[in-house]
C-alpha cells in the first residue's frame, strides 16, 4: 500500500436510542460528543476541529459550535445528504494532513421519528433551488426517487423483487443480535414480498426504518491515535462524487459511487476484492444494489444475482454487509444514514462487532453512502479503512 | 377517489417565460446559442458548454423512461421521468390513465395541468 497514513478514527459512538422526543437535536448530538470522546480516552479540550452538516441545527456548526462551547480552528459544514460524514472523516484527514487540526469532532443527530417526517412525503421546495420551479409540482418524495432507480434497473437487467428482498433478509438476521434495533425480527423474503407496496415496486420492507437518534466520531492524527488505547483505524482511502441529471441525459442505472470508488480504492491501493467487510447506504434495498454494481464488487447489472441467496449475510455470503442491521432494520439517525455505517466498519476493524456477526480476521473495510436523492441528484462518499 | 389538485410550480426570473408560455400552451425548453443542443431543466447557461441559451418551442411527446406509482399518495399518483422525442428527458406526473397499465417505452404526450398559477407540464400515454 502505496498511501501515507494521514489520520485515523480514534473514537465512535452511536446514540443508543431509536425514538428521542424529550430530547432536544443539539443535545443529542452533545451526548454523541461526550460518548465518543470517552471512547476515545480523548478529553473536550482536545477537540480542535468540528465538523456537522448544515442542514441538522441552524446555521449548522456555528450552532453547534457555540452549544458545546468548543474552541476550534477548523470548521466543515459540508452537507452532502446522508453521505456527509463519510465525507467529513475524508475533510478531516485532509485537515490534519495539511497542519490544520489535530482532533477533529464529527457529530450527527436528528429526530423525523418524532417530528414526523418520513420518505412518502414530499420534500419540500427549497427557496432558489434551481430545480424547484421543474419538480415540486410532480411531488418528489425520498421513496419514489428511488423507486423510478429500482424500475429501471428491473427493466434493462431484469432484476427481481425477490432479489432486493434479500437484502432485507440479510439486514434482519444481522439486526437479531442488536439489542438497539429497531426491527430485531429475521424476516423471509416472502415476508418482504407480501408487505404493502409503498411505491412500485418498492415494498415497505424495502424501506429503512425512521429513526431518531445520532452518532460521533473523533479523527485524528497519526501519532494522538497511537497514544491511545484504541485498535488503530487507519483512513486508507476516500472519494466523493455527485451525480445529478446532467442536462437531461438521465440514466438512473448507476450512482455516483461509480466515481467516487475507484478514487478511494486507488488512494487505498487496494481492490473490491480484498474488502472484507461492507458498509452500504440501506435507505432502500436498490440503493445497497446499485452500490455494489458501482464499486466494482459484481458487474453491472449482476447485482441482483449478487445479492441473492444470503451473499450479504455475514458467516454465510461472500461479502458481509450492515452487521448491525444497517438502515433497514436499526438506525437511520435524522434520515442520514452515513454516520452508522462508519460506526459499524469501526466496530467491525477493531473486532467490537456482535460475535454472531463478527468477520473474522477483519483488518479492511469500506463505507459507502449515497445522500439525497439517488433519482435526481445524490452526492457518494466512499472510505476504506485499514486496522493496523 | 379525490381527483389530485395539482400545485403550481414556484417561479424565478429564470423559470418564470416557460410558465408564461405554458399559460399559452406552448411547450418550451432552451438550446445552446454555441452547442446548439437543447437540455433538461432549462437554464440560462448551457449544462453542456456553459454557452448562453435561448427559448425553442418543442415537440410535445416523448417515451417513458421510468416511473412509480406512489401506492401511500392521497391519491396514488405517478412520478416520472419522460425522454422527449426533442432529445432530454424530464421529471413530471403520468396522468388521465390507468395506473396499473403503465410501462417503461410506452409513447406518451403532453398535458398541461391546471393550477392556481400557471398549468405544469404532465404527461398521458398515446
Amino acid at each position: 500500500m502505496t498511501n501515507i497514513a494521514k489520520a485515523y478514527i480514534a473514537g465512535a459512538y452511536e446514540h443508543p436510542t431509536r425514538k428521542a422526543p424529550d430530547k432536544s437535536v443539539a443535545q443529542l448530538q452533545a451526548e454523541c460528543a461526550v460518548g465518543a470522546l470517552a471512547d476515545s480516552g480523548l478529553s473536550r479540550d482536545d477537540v480542535d476541529g468540528y465538523f456537522c452538516a448544515s442542514d441538522e441545527v441552524g446555521l449548522g456548526p456555528l450552532n453547534m459550535i457555540d452549544y458545546l462551547n468548543l474552541r476550534v480552528r477548523h470548521i466543515d459544514g459540508t452537507d452532502m445528504g446522508g453521505a456527509s460524514y463519510l465525507a467529513h472523516v475524508a475533510h478531516a484527514a485532509q485537515a490534519i494532513a495539511a497542519g490544520k487540526c489535530n482532533v477533529a469532532l464529527i457529530t450527527l443527530a436528528g429526530r423525523p421519528r418524532s417530528e414526523g417526517h418520513s420518505g412518502t412525503m414530499p420534500r419540500a421546495a427549497v427557496a432558489n433551488s434551481p430545480d424547484a420551479p421543474w419538480e415540486a409540482p410532480f411531488l418528489p418524495a425520498t421513496v419514489n426517487m428511488y423507486a423510478m432507480c429500482a424500475m429501471r434497473h428491473m427493466y434493462e437487467f431484469g432484476t427481481t423483487s425477490e432479489q432486493l428482498a434479500w437484502i432485507k433478509v440479510a439486514a434482519s438476521r444481522h439486526a437479531q443480535h442488536n439489542p438497539n434495533a429497531m426491527l430485531r425480527e429475521v424476516v423471509t423474503v416472502a415476508e418482504v414480498l407480501a408487505s404493502p407496496v409503498v411505491s412500485d415496486p418498492l415494498h415497505r420492507l424495502d424501506c429503512c426504518v425512521v429513526s431518531d437518534g445520532g452518532g460521533a466520531l473523533l479523527v485524528v492524527r497519526p501519532e494522538i491515535a497511537r497514544s491511545l488505547k484504541r485498535p488503530l483505524v487507519k483512513v486508507l482511502g476516500a472519494g466523493e462524487s455527485m451525480k445529478g441529471q446532467m442536462g437531461g441525459d438521465i440514466d438512473l442505472t448507476y450512482s455516483g459511487a461509480r466515481w467516487s470508488g475507484p478514487v478511494a480504492f486507488a488512494e487505498a491501493g487496494v481492490t473490491p476484492a480484498d474488502i472484507k467487510y461492507a458498509s452500504l447506504y440501506d435507505s432502500f434495498t436498490i440503493t445497497v444494489l446499485m452500490q455494489i454494481e458501482d464499486l466494482g464488487f459484481c458487474a453491472k447489472g449482476d447485482g441482483g444475482k449478487f445479492v441473492a441467496d444470503g451473499n450479504l449475510i455475514s458467516g454465510v455470503g461472500k461479502l458481509p454487509f450492515n452487521t448491525d442491521g444497517g438502515g433497514l432494520c436499526s438506525n437511520h439517525p435524522g434520515n442520514r444514514g452515513g454516520m452508522t455505517k462508519i460506526i459499524e466498519a469501526v466496530r467491525q476493524l477493531r473486532g467490537e462487532a456482535h460475535p454472531a456477526v463478527q468477520v473474522p480476521n477483519c483488518d479492511l473495510a469500506l463505507a459507502h453512502a449515497t445522500g439525497r436523492l439517488l433519482g435526481s441528484r445524490h452526492g457518494s462518499a466512499t472510505l476504506i479503512l485499514e486496522r493496523e | 377517489m379525490a381527483e389530485r389538485k395539482f400545485a403550481a410550480a414556484p417561479v424565478n426570473p429564470e423559470s418564470a417565460p416557460f410558465y408564461k408560455a405554458a399559460a399559452e400552451n406552448r411547450f418550451l425548453t432552451r438550446k445552446c446559442t454555441a452547442c446548439a443542443r437543447l437540455h433538461w431543466y432549462p437554464r440560462a447557461i448551457c449544462p453542456f458548454c456553459w454557452g448562453t441559451t435561448e427559448w425553442q418551442e418543442i415537440e410535445r411527446t416523448g417515451r417513458i423512461y421510468s416511473y412509480s406509482v406512489m401506492r401511500r399518495g392521497d391519491p396514488p399518483f405517478a412520478i416520472a421521468y419522460v425522454t422527449l422525442d426533442a432529445g432530454p428527458a424530464m421529471l413530471t406526473n403520468l396522468v388521465d390513465c390507468d395506473l396499473d397499465s403503465l410501462r417503461i417505452g410506452q409513447r406518451v404526450t403532453l398535458v398541461w395541468k391546471a393550477t392556481d398559477g400557471a398549468p405544469v407540464p404532465c404527461f398521458t400515454p398515446l
